[in-house]
């Protein structure tokens, strides 16, 4: 019986394999997105985290035993599904804009700021805003 | 020939902006990478008007991407909810880019214009797609297209004030989270079903019945689409991005893309979801309904506290959205429509308010309410149409903000949800606060020794006051949007699996 639940247990965790390591690597690039404040590393995070779901979807497609899918002359070849293979091509191409946009931000920001620290960029936004609507009123008039 | 070319009209309504777009870059800056834009998009906007009145009468179309049927191939779906839609968004795009001529040429350098209108009219391309396809994962990268083309729009605001990068940065990273909780639920659909057209998914999902996959992705989908319509606790990068995004941006924007994400709530909860499992309707219920809730008295509240004009308006927006999914969870047809109303009634005031704010950032030079004391006597036609637009933000009779909140309190109503109903009354009074705010001080307060502010220019009054004449009429003569409204959600309605006694 004990060893009944223990198999039920390692069947659970071996048979889920992939989505294991999905569900560890997408929970690691979220709290790396959310809790540092280093704009470089929080889009290291976003990228672990969307590089999870495209293994989430590239595993879901393997079919034990199959071959890629390509065409041949025997009928009952066993494949894998070639649909979330190519889905995720559009995706990791959605993801590759992502970041290459997140990280020019993050230039543009050095250069206006000076920093790429959160902490630092709210800081100085803090202290300046006085400083910017007087400038402003100065302006106005 | 010209037959030919209407059967077209699905797929040229996004590749027409879409290969129109890059064009703007080669043209330059200045005035011919703006007239390009205008063009396209009043092209734009004549094909969606045409696909309106097709499909007005109940027809739906159907096209079949390359010519490869359904399921297997891509399906662009036009029905009634969606040609509205389309309609809202290409007209608010084609009067934006009328508007945008000189707000854009006071706000952004010379040597970025080409690329910002690039950007604009493919942020156009990416919200028409989204809106027209009938195939899950088109929308995801449609979405990605709209988001990516904002995240540089918002972005392009630090012509003026540096402030927009990180605001630009933080709507990126969640909005980036938004669309891959997105596709996370679209992956445990497509585990499920083996299928991404809308129309097959809704039916399989109901052949299959009830699973955890199911209730993870219908989890995932609705947080993902949550993100990117600013549903309460998921708002905050909203505030920011439509504060320092450069006036035109933010008009075209708040009116459209949150819009557009409403539209993705309602067709994947009715037509993909439909309510087939009563798990779907709990959510509903006890999750979306609560957070809309607070979400409406949270927003107007800190609204009223703002000095700065756009992001008074931008917490006015997240308290606008709560009621369009008010009026989603209702699950009824009076609710549907009073959502879908309020969809029109908002993109057209929220349009308006964010123009007259961009006026005020030209003409004055700000757009902070205590430095525009006295404003109306100095901009008066602009203060007006600002007096229009906040109006029908609070549902004054006359305006098309009255039809959609009539229709929303008496689906409440209708549910026998009275408390709902009142709260809903109840914070029309809080608008009428954060509204009234800036009126008193743009009539009441004498203007301040030594300013001087001009009226708009005409390009800049004309959208504006089309916008705010749209909410007059159609507070006055409600047929149109009524009947549209109530032919998209009996649609709706249809194709969930809702049961009706």
């Amino acid at each position: 019986m004990r060893t009944g639940n223990l198999d039920n247990i390692l069947n659970l965790i071996a048979g889920h394999y992939n989505y294991w390591m999905v569900i560890i690597l997408m929970m690691i690039g979220l709290y790396i997105t959310i809790s540092r404040g280093n704009l470089v590393k929080k889009i290291v995070g976003l990228n672990i985290f969307q590089s999870s779901v495209f293994m989430f979807y590239i595993s879901m497609g393997k079919v034990s035993g199959g071959t890629a899918p390509i065409l041949t002359d025997n009928p009952h070849e066993v494949y894998s599904n070639p649909l979330p293979h190519v889905l995720i091509l559009t995706a990791i191409v959605v993801g590759i804009s992502t970041t290459a946009l997140a990280l020019a931000l993050t230039v543009r920001i050095r250069e206006a700021y000076g920093t790429i620290e959160e902490d630092d960029i709210l800081e100085l936004d803090r202290d300046t805003e006085p400083k910017r609507e007087a400038s402003e009123d100065e302006a106005a008039n | 020939m010209l037959h030919a070319l209407v059967a077209q009209l699905p797929i040229l309504q996004v590749i027409v902006p879409l290969i129109a777009a890059p064009f703007c870059v080669l043209l330059g800056g200045g005035n011919r990478s703006w007239a390009w834009a205008f063009v396209v998009s009043l092209v734009t906007f004549a094909i969606s008007v045409s696909l309106f009145l097709t499909v007005l009468d109940g027809t739906v179309i159907s096209y079949e991407l390359g010519g490869w049927a359904p399921p297997i191939g891509i399906e662009y779906r036009v029905d009634v909810l969606n040609a509205f839609v389309l309609m809202i968004v290409s007209g608010v795009g084609a009067l934006t880019m009328l508007y945008a001529h000189r707000s854009v040429a006071h706000e952004i350098d010379a040597s970025h214009q080409g690329l910002f209108y690039t950007a604009l009219v493919l942020c156009m391309t990416g919200l028409l797609g989204v809106t027209i396809t009938g195939d899950a994962f088109n929308v995801f990268v449609f979405l990605e297209i709209s988001s990516l083309s904002t995240y540089a729009l918002v972005a392009s605001g630090a012509d003026r004030d540096r402030r927009a990068l990180p605001a630009a940065y933080n709507y990126l990273i969640m909005g980036t989270i938004g669309a891959t909780f997105f596709v996370i639920g679209l992956g445990l659909l497509l585990m499920t079903t083996g299928t991404l057209n809308m129309a097959d998914l809704a039916h399989q999902l109901v052949q299959n019945g009830d699973s955890r996959t199911l209730r993870m992705g219908f989890a995932f989908i609705v947080v993902g689409i949550g993100l990117k319509l600013a549903m309460f606790p998921l708002h905050l990068w909203l505030p920011n991005a439509y504060t320092y995004a450069p006036s035109a941006v933010s008009a075209f924007v708040s009116a459209t893309s949150t819009k557009v994400a409403v539209y993705m709530m309602m067709r994947f909860l009715f037509t993909v979801f439909g309510f087939s499992i009563p798990f779907e309707v709990d959510v509903m219920h006890y999750i979306v309904l609560p957070l809309a809730l607070v979400g409406i008295v949270a927003g107007s509240v800190v609204a009223i506290f703002q000095d700065n004009l756009k992001r008074l308006l931008a917490y006015s927006s997240i308290a606008q959205i709560g009621y369009m999914l008010v009026g989603i969870t209702f699950l009824s047809h009076d609710g549907l429509m009073a959502s879908i109303i309020h969809l029109f009634n908002h993109a057209v005031a929220k349009a308006t308010l964010f123009m007259v704010a961009g006026a005020y950032v030209m003409q004055a030079g700000t757009s902070s309410i205590s430095k525009l004391h006295g404003v109306g006597r100095d901009m008066p036609y602009t203060t007006a149409a600002f007096l229009v637009g906040g109006f029908s933000l609070i549902g004054v009779p006359l305006t098309v903000g009255f039809i959609s909140k009539w229709y929303l309190v008496q689906a409440a109503i209708a549910e026998g949800w009275w408390p709902i109903a009142g709260l809903i009354v109840g914070s029309s009074l809080l608008a009428f606060a954060y509204i009234w705010r800036f009126v008193e001080v743009a009539y009441m307060q004498p203007t301040p020794e030594g300013v001087t502010r001009k009226e708009a220019p005409l390009t800049m009054l004309v959208p504006m006051w089309i916008f705010a004449g749209l909410s007059l009429y159609f507070g006055i003569n409600a047929s149109l949007t009524s009947e549209a409204a109530s032919r998209a959600a009996s649609g709706l309605i249809a194709a969930s699996s809702l049961i009706w006694q």
